[in-house]
This record gives structure tokens, C-alpha cells and sequence, in this order.
């Protein structure tokens, strides 16, 4: 079951009530919104939209500019995740910002920051380096966080003895970071980045077909390739694009992230050889290649002389004190940034203040209509994801005919195929509100469906013989065993779906397709409308309640269960 | 001036002292410690666990800094780690993504030493330690004293003034153990290592006195020192030897302590004058056990050094167990022997619920337990949170050790149906409260 191993978060995030730090975070955001709004004032009234070409012999071009956009988002997020790591983990007060901060950043739903981000940029930048540009923002904004909480976890569960002997043998920063800190903290940034890249592609489909209004904000690739051909109804390019977008998430997954895997088995602490390791054909090749083994004979002499000379420069300090106490130096920066804080935060609410009351009942009304359709999506997510999960977490036989189909289907990004979907569905009646249900299901059954797995794999045998012998059958059993045991999976599951669930609102309620544009009720809704029609305003007012919704339903809702699955259902 | 004989000082401690801040309350892992060692010394640092000898080894090897105190090597301030000191790890401390080989080329890499030095100097150290062929193997493929020797051939490679062991033996096998500790003696006495003196520190007082030239014993609550003596007998030394035997007793005697006037045995209670007395973290069964075995030898008494042979335990849980039950009046200790009371006579023989009235009554007379109910007794129906006690306790203790305090006793307290806890809601209850309860 080794694909659902780690997705269990780390605890302390979890642990945190309210804090001054979380208002200062939402008060930055705030601020940081209203600064996209206000450069958007100056954003082009019309944006034309790139010319999508049908025909398959443009699908491998259009894949590698979608591969392209999440590497380069996916390179940005590896450098954002080591140094954000490193200064959490290492320095005490530094961590006391930079963790609040994470913690705010990756509950909100970060799609709903794409229309400002497109407007603001569009504003400043030539229109196509601005879009590809807000593409990658947002696709790394998606990616970066679990990728930054686990490496600073994994960095403050460093054994000791093993940090007190590389002081005592005296490594060096770099020394450290490539002999202890990346071995060690490898295992675990692969299996997210695995998780962000499947992240990724949500928002890449989403980013890559967004329209409103006269501006077109599509970026060429799989995702608009795909709108394109559900746009005109043809269904030979549907077929081909959905066959080009499975087949690059499979190539990817098995010559790059199945290899990873395998290689990095090796850093595994345990100092017990692993039953089964993860296995890779493409790793075994390129591990028994000539030419691959020459190319690593030939990188030793630069990565040998790279570690001396940076031995040499930078060599071990001595730390002698560190200066504690407060200088007008180190105060400084942060009073500026508090003025900047309070100057951005009043500019923020008096363009709130000139929303008027109406647009306020509306977007109360939007996010009504939107919590609704998220409980709905989860209620239907987790009626099928228990039974057929714990099915697959305790079957072998079913684990091994299930599972390659899950994961392949999982791995399509729901974005990809809705306007597929909507294809399918327009002409009925409340097309656009099962549209929009379907949309935010794909978004979020596929991670409570892993997390069942992983919990039903995870319930001890010696307990299912106890139940067995002790005769209980049918509910008796789900209600002592199954469902407890599960419970703390669900939970974590729920909070990542309810996050993905509010995130595909922008995109699936408010809709332009076959030249008609369709919207329903709902705060994402709201905002795209708000973006056509350059009601910026109310794009800060929407965009700001949905942030302070969705962390608000995290903080009062999801927390409070979680400290009960921590407290009394786990299995330790 | 000098005459040349006289030994060179190479590190010395003064008046180092660890305190931390828990809340309101200042604990101290080391108190007042004074302490040189000088060139050619083997030095053990023998104490119970929780004696901060471990924190003392990071603090003179500079992994940590000391709240107070001074710490020098050679005369010099020591300011962060200390490059000429290494230590050789308990739980080895091997990179487990590095071979053998890597491992140990990396503290010599970390040193700037180029490739073409630095490969045979690793393989040299292998050599010796007796590793050879051994050296792309990985950490994971060997057995633990093989482990350690990749530990000790890392430590050696730098060749260091200060070698410093923390606990190397313990976390291995009893055979491994001995050929390890007998291979280092050979390299040190033999002068073939350029090390200039070894620090080891252990709780295994056989091992101490076997291999270092002077012995400090130390205490806990608070981790100070309490005496020094010099092992004078010569090299290779004999376990059965008479001499060997009454330095092994003599430092029984040191750290068994000797049976006290009850009220300075007992400690205050909680939050009054005076010093709680931690409860020794030991389990009925164990201590049932020992008695038991105790009952059955000739006078009911035994040398405490002799039970960790007979009883293949380790020489500090031997000692928490006499603390036991000298604390509990089921023995006395004086002089490296214990030897059951009557009461513990009777505690031995009886049936299991005379037993627990036994103990109850005993447990009773702890300040402890007289503290925790009376507490419970003034409380809202007899019972109190979990939570809440531990946080009383930290009054006294630090909160890892409060934890351990009130697990404890809430075990003590089951066992001699004193107390009653419930894990679902987390309150510890009277046992008589428990029953109206129920």
C-alpha cells in the first residue's frame, strides 16, 4: 500500500487555536489583495485568448508547455521549501512567524486568488508573459506548502545524535544539508512532491482555460486543447487530448517519480532492511547503464571539488554568543512593515467599506450556496470512498484489480475533463449546479479515498481475528472496528477535500462554453462575474470573505475533530 | 621550572552548572561540577540515569552550552564545539544513507582533507578496527558491534586529543561488548592511537572500573558529583580478582547510598518545604520479583553488585530497584549489600491480596500519595483531570518527569487499589469514590 503511506499530515499543525500571528497573516493577505485589485484597475478591458489548434499533431507541443509551466513552478516551490525550511526549523524566532503564516496559507483556497493575480499582472506585464507568469504563481502557491511543512518537519525530527555528531565531526552548512538534512528529509519531499505535482495539475487545467467576460486568459496547452475541443464539440480531439493527458501524467509518474522512489529506498533510517522496497523498471535500466554510469563517474571530480571549495569558504563557525536583545536595526524593518501593514490594511477596508449592502448579502448568499455544494460533494464523496476504500485497504484481492484503476483515474486533474463533463451536461436542467457538484467531487473523493485506504490497511490484524472471534458481523463490525479506525483518516482526508472542493467554486460556477456564458449561485460565481464586469471592489470583498470562510470552517470545524481523532482513535 | 613528570591539564570545568526554566520553576540538570582531566587520563563518569552525565559530556565537548561556569582545554576558553574532542555515540550515530567507508571519509571530507589522503587514512582505520571487507557495506547490513566500530574508526580517524564516550557498550550485545571494550584498552595502553585522553561515560559500574583510571561517581536530583577514586590496579585487569571485587563494592556502597532516617527518605510533599522525593520508575512485578529472590538466599541478603549477574539485569535497574525497596521499607542497603526487612519477608510469602494491602499501606506513608489524595479527596467528586494533577506536579518536577511521576504512581496506586484512573475521560479517582461510581 506504499502509495498511501504518508499522507497522514504532521501533527502540530493541527495543535494551533487562534493566534495574533493568524490576524496579522489574514490582515497581510488582505493587504496583498487589495494591492492585486488596485493594479487591476489598469488591466486591459479585452484580453484575446491564444488560438488553440485541434489537431493531434499539436499535442505533444501543448504537453510540454504544460509540463513546462509545472516544473518551472514545481523549481520555484524546491527553492521556497528549503530556505522557508531551514529558517523555520533553525531559528526560534523566525519559526514563530514563518509557521502561523504557513499554517494560514495552505487552508486557504488558493483559485480564488487567480483572477486577481491574472488582472493584476495583465496590468504590469505584456499579456502573455503576464499570463504564463500568473500560471506558474498559482500552480507554485498550490504545490509550495506541504512541500514546506514537510521538509521543516522533517528537519526538526533530525535524530539528535545524528545533528551532535555532524557538529562534532564538524560539517559545515553544506556539508550538513547534502550529507543529513536532504538524505534525510528525501523520502519525505518526494512523496510530496508527488502529492503537489497531482495537486498541480488541478490548477495548471484551471489556470490554462480561464475566461470571463471579453477577457480571455487561456494559456496554450493540454487544459485549453481540451476546453477547445469540448468548446466545439469534437469529440475525436476530446479523445485525443484526454489520451495525451493520461499518457503524460503516466510517463511522468513512471520515468521520473516511480524511479525517485526506488532511489531514494536507500534513505531510509530504519536500520532494518526494508521487506519491500519500491521497485522501478526505468530506475533498474538507467542504474545498469553504461552510459548512465560513466556520465556519474564523470560528475565526481566537479561535486568533489564543489564540497571543498565550499568547505574552504565556508567553514565551520564557532558560535560564540548569538546577540539577543533588541537594536533599532532589528527593530526597524518591522516597524516599517507594520506601517505598511496598517497603511495597506485601511486602504483595504475603505475600498471595502464602498461595497454596498447588496453586494454583501450577495456574497453571503454565494457562500450559502457554495458550503452547500461542498457538503453536498463531501456527503456523496464519503458515502462511496468508506465502503469501497476499506474494501481496497483490507482485501488483497481487490487491492490489486482497484488499484491501478484509482490510480490512473485519480491522476487525471478533474479541471481537465469538466468541460467535458459540461458538455455532457448543459442541457439539462441545473446543468451547470451538477456540473459544478461533479466538478468539486472529482476535486475531492480521490484524497478521502486514499486516506481510507491507508486507514483500513492500517488496522492491526490481531484486531480483525479479535472481532472475528469475538462473532461480530455486519454493522456490529463497522462500528467497533472499522469506523474508529478509520476516523482519523476521514478527517484528514476531509480537510484536504473540503479545501479542493472550495477551490474548483472559481471554475465551476461561472462558466463560458459554446459561446454562452452560464453562471449559478455561489461565491465563485461572484468573483468570476466580479472579473468580467471589473466590479474590482467587490472582487476584494468576495475574494476576502471566501479566504476568511474557508479558514474559519478549518479552524472551528476541522480542528476540533481532528484533536478528537489525535486524542482517542489513534492507533499507536 | 616545571618538573617535566608533572601532567598537563587538558580540560578543565569550573563550577559548570545546568539549569532549566520550566514555567515559574528553575530546574538544574548539573550542579556545581568541577572537573580536570589530564593528559594520559582514562576517565569514567559513572551515575544512575537522569545524573546529567550525558548533558555533562555536551557540555565540555561544547555540543552545549552551560547556563554557568567555565569550561577550558589547554588554557583556552572553549568557545563552540571543541575540534580537538570527538565522541563515540551510544546509539553510533551512523549516517544510514553512507557505506562504512562513507561514513567514515566524511568526517575526515568535513576537515577539507583532499580524496587521495583521506582514502587510505579510512581505510587504515578500518583495517584496525577489524572491518575489513566490510567497507561498502551499509550501517543497516552489520550487528551492532560492528556498528560501534564503525563508530570508534570514525572517531579515531580524525585522530582526536579528547575521545569521549557516551555510554559506547551499552547499547550492545554482552559478547560484542567485551571484545570492543577489550580492543579499545589494547589500542590506548598500548599507545598506538595518538589520543590523549579518554572520557567515558557509563552507568555500568563493572565496565568503569575494568577499563578508566579514575572513576566519578555522580549523583541525581540535582546531577552533581559526589565522589572521585582512583583505580590503581594495573592493566589488562581481572573481573575475579579480590582487588578488582572490592573496588566493584566499594563503588556499590557510593551509589547504593545507605538506608536514611525516614523523614529524610521520604522528602516533603508537593508545593511544601524541603525536596520531593521522586518515585523510582519501577514496576511491582519487578520488585516482587527481587524480593522474592531475595527471600530465598541465605540471611535474606545479597551484594547488590553480585544480583545484576544472577538476575541478568543491567547494574541501574538493580539500583532503582533496591531504591525501591529501601524507600518502601522492604530492605536495607548498607555497605553494597540489601537485605530484606521483616516486612519485606512477609511481603515475599504473602498471597496476592495480602500483598496489596501490604503495599498499599506502605505507599500510604509517601508524601506523594498522601499529597495526591488529600487532593483527590477535597476535589469535586473525588476525582481530578489528568492534566491537572501533572500540572501540580510540575511544581516540583520538570514536565517530562511529572509525566513519569504520575504514571507512576496512578500504576502504584492501581496496583495497591488506592486509586482508579479512567483513559476514556482522563480523571484519576479515589478507589472508593470509583466504586460508588460504579
Amino acid at each position: 500500500m506504499g502509495y498511501f503511506e504518508n499522507i497522514l499530515p504532521p501533527k502540530e499543525r493541527m495543535e494551533r487555536r487562534f493566534t495574533w500571528g493568524d490576524v496579522v497573516v489574514l490582515l497581510l493577505l488582505a493587504v496583498l489583495l487589495y494591492g492585486g485589485v488596485r493594479l487591476a484597475f489598469d488591466a486591459p478591458a479585452e484580453v484575446q485568448g491564444p488560438f488553440i489548434r485541434l489537431e493531434p499533431r499539436a499535442l505533444p507541443w501543448y504537453a510540454l508547455l504544460s509540463v513546462g509551466r509545472m516544473a518551472a513552478a514545481y523549481a520555484l516551490s524546491l527553492l521556497f521549501t528549503i530556505f522557508y525550511g531551514r529558517a523555520a526549523a533553525y531559528n526560534p524566532r523566525a519559526e514563530r512567524i514563518l509557521m502561523p503564516l504557513l499554517d494560514v496559507l495552505q487552508s486557504v483556497p488558493i483559485l480564488s486568488f487567480l483572477p486577481v493575480v491574472l488582472l493584476s499582472l495583465s496590468a504590469i506585464l505584456p499579456q502573455t508573459i503576464a499570463v504564463e507568469l500568473a500560471s506558474i504563481v498559482l500552480i507554485f502557491t498550490s504545490q509550495v506548502w506541504n512541500m514546506t511543512f514537510g521538509w521543516y518537519q522533517s528537519l526538526t525530527t533530525i535524530p539528535k545524535e545524528l545533528r551532535e555528531a555532524s557538529s562534532i565531526f564538524r560539517l559545515n552548512t553544506w556539508l550538513r544539508f547534502k550529507k543529513l538534512e536532504l538524505p534525510f528529509g528525501m523520502i519525505g519531499l518526494i512523496w510530496n512532491s508527488m502529492m503537489s505535482w497531482a495537486g498541480g495539475w488541478f490548477f495548471l487545467m484551471a489556470a490554462e482555460i480561464f475566461t470571463v467576460g471579453e477577457r480571455d486568459f487561456r494559456l496554450p496547452g493540454l487544459g485549453a486543447y481540451l476546453h477547445e475541443a469540448a468548446n466545439l464539440g469534437d469529440t475525436r480531439a476530446i479523445l485525443w487530448g484526454l489520451a495525451a493527458l493520461i499518457l503524460t501524467i503516466i510517463a511522468l509518474d513512471q520515468l521520473v517519480w516511480r524511479p525517485l522512489l526506488a532511489w531514494s529506498d536507500r534513505f531510509k533510517v530504519e536500520m532494518v532492511e526494508s521487506e519491500e522496497p519500491p521497485t522501478s523498471w526505468f530506475y533498474n535500466v538507467m542504474h545498469n547503464s553504461t552510459l548512465v554510469n560513466a556520465l556519474r563517474g564523470w560528475f565526481t571530480l566537479p561535486s568533489e571539488r564543489l564540497d571543498s571549495w565550499l568547505i574552504r569558504r565556508a567553514p565551520l563557525q564557532d558560535t560564540g554568543e548569538t546577540a539577543h536583545g533588541y537594536t533599532w536595526r532589528s527593530v526597524l524593518p518591522w516597524v516599517i512593515f507594520g506601517g505598511f501593514l496598517l497603511y495597506g490594511g485601511l486602504r483595504a477596508g475603505l475600498m471595502l467599506w464602498s461595497v454596498p449592502l447588496v453586494q454583501w448579502g450577495q456574497i453571503a448568499l454565494g457562500i450559502g450556496a457554495t458550503l452547500l455544494r461542498v457538503m453536498i460533494s463531501l456527503s456523496i464523496a464519503l458515502a462511496w470512498t468508506i465502503p469501497v476504500g476499506a474494501l481496497i485497504g483490507t482485501n488483497r484481492r481487490a487491492a490489486a484489480i482497484l488499484q491501478p484503476v484509482v490510480q490512473v483515474t485519480a491522476s487525471v486533474p478533474a479541471t481537465a475533463i469538466f468541460p467535458v463533463f459540461l458538455l455532457l451536461v448543459i442541457n439539462l436542467t441545473g446543468g451547470l449546479n451538477i456540473a459544478a457538484i461533479f466538478l468539486m467531487l472529482m476535486g475531492t473523493q480521490w484524497y478521502l479515498l486514499f486516506n481510507v485506504i491507508a486507514g483500513a490497511s492500517a488496522i492491526p490484524q490481531d484486531l480483525k481475528y479479535t472481532s472475528a472471534l469475538m462473532g461480530l458481523n455486519g454493522w456490529e463490525r463497522w462500528r467497533t472496528l472499522i469506523l474508529p479506525a478509520l476516523f482519523p483518516y476521514i478527517v484528514t482526508g476531509g480537510i484536504t477535500a473540503s479545501g479542493g472542493a472550495w477551490n474548483a467554486s472559481i471554475v465551476a460556477e461561472y462558466v463560458q462554453f459554446g459561446g454562452q456564458t452560464l453562471f449559478t449561485t455561489g461565491i465563485g460565481s461572484l468573483i468570476a462575474q466580479a472579473t468580467a464586469s471589473g466590479d474590482y471592489p467587490l472582487l476584494l470583498a468576495a475574494t476576502l470573505s471566501m479566504v476568511l470562510t474557508v479558514v474559519l470552517i478549518n479552524r472551528l470545524f476541522w480542528r476540533p475533530l481532528y484533536r478528537i481523532a489525535e486524542d482517542k482513535y489513534r492507533m499507536e | 621550572m616545571a618538573t617535566p613528570v608533572t601532567p598537563t591539564t587538558l580540560l578543565e570545568l569550573k563550577h559548570v552548572q545546568q539549569n532549566y526554566t520550566s514555567g515559574t520553576r528553575k530546574f538544574t540538570a548539573v550542579q556545581d561540577v568541577n572537573l580536570n582531566l589530564q593528559e594520559g587520563e582514562f576517565v569514567a563518569l559513572l551515575g544512575p540515569s537522569g545524573c546529567g552525565k550525558s548533558t555533562l559530556l555536551r557540555i565540555l565537548t561544547g555540543l552545549q552550552k552551560p547556563s554557568e561556569g567555565q569550561i577550558t582545554y589547554r588554557g583556552q576558553s572553549l568557545k563552540g564545539v571543541n575540534p580537538y574532542a570527538t565522541i563515540v555515540f551510544q546509539t553510533f550515530a551512523l549516517f544510514p544513507w553512507l557505506t562504512v567507508m562513507e561514513n567514515v571519509e566524511l568526517a575526515l571530507k568535513a576537515r577539507g582533507m583532499a580524496p587521495n589522503l583521506r582514502t587510505p587514512r579510512a581505510l587504515d582505520l578500518l583495517d584496525r578496527v577489524g572491518l575489513d571487507g566490510f567497507e561498502n557495506a551499509y550501517p543497516r547490513e552489520l550487528s551492532g558491534g560492528m556498528r560501534q566500530k564503525v563508530g570508534f574508526a570514525r572517531a579515531m580517524a580524525v585522530e582526536p586529543e579528547l575521545l569521549c564516550l557516551d555510554e559506547p557498550f551499552s547499547a550492545l550485545d554482552v559478547l560484542s561488548a567485551e571484545s570492543l571494550r577489550n580492543e579499545l584498552m589494547e589500542l590506548w595502553t598500548s599507545g598506538s592511537i595518538p589520543t590523549k585522553a579518554i572520557l567515558m561515560v557509563s552507568h555500568n559500574i563493572e565496565e568503569a572500573v575494568l577499563m578508566a583510571d579514575r572513576i566519578v561517581v555522580m549523583d541525581k536530583e540535582p546531577g552533581r558529583i559526589v565522589a572521585e577514586i582512583r583505580v590503581e590496579l594495573p592493566h589488562p585487569r581481572q573481573r575475579h580478582s579480590d582487588e578488582f571485587r572490592a573496588v566493584v563494592d566499594n563503588v556499590y556502597a557510593l551509589l547504593a547510598g545507605q538506608t536514611q532516617s525516614e523523614a529524610a527518605e521520604l522528602g516533603s510533599e508537593p508545593g511544601q518545604p524541603g525536596r520531593t522525593r521522586a518515585l523510582p520508575h519501577v514496576h511491582i512485578s519487578d520488585l516482587a520479583g527481587l524480593l522474592e529472590y531475595l527471600s530465598e538466599k541465605p540471611d535474606d541478603q545479597d551484594d547488590i553488585y553480585r544480583l545484576t549477574e544472577e538476575l541478568k539485569i543491567d547494574s541501574d535497574h538493580v539500583l532503582t530497584l533496591t531504591e525501591t525497596a529501601e524507600l518502601l521499607g522492604f530492605a536495607t542497603v548498607a555497605k553494597g549489600d540489601i537485605r530484606l526487612t521483616p516486612l519485606g519477608e512477609t511481603f515475599a510469602e504473602a498471597s496476592i491480596l495480602a500483598r496489596k494491602e501490604i503495599f498499599a499501606a506502605r505507599i500510604r506513608r509517601l508524601p506523594l500519595v498522601r499529597w495526591l489524595s488529600g487532593m483527590l479527596q477535597r476535589a469535586d467528586k473525588r476525582a481530578l483531570k489528568w492534566d491537572v494533577v501533572k500540572l501540580a506536579l510540575e511544581l516540583e518536577f520538570p514536565p517530562e518527569e511529572s509525566e513519569k511521576q504520575l504514571d507512576t504512581l496512578i500504576n502504584w496506586g492501581r496496583y495497591a487499589e488506592i486509586l482508579a484512573y479512567d483513559d476514556g475521560s482522563e480523571e484519576i479517582y479515589l478507589e472508593s469514590a470509583a466504586e460508588k461510581v460504579s
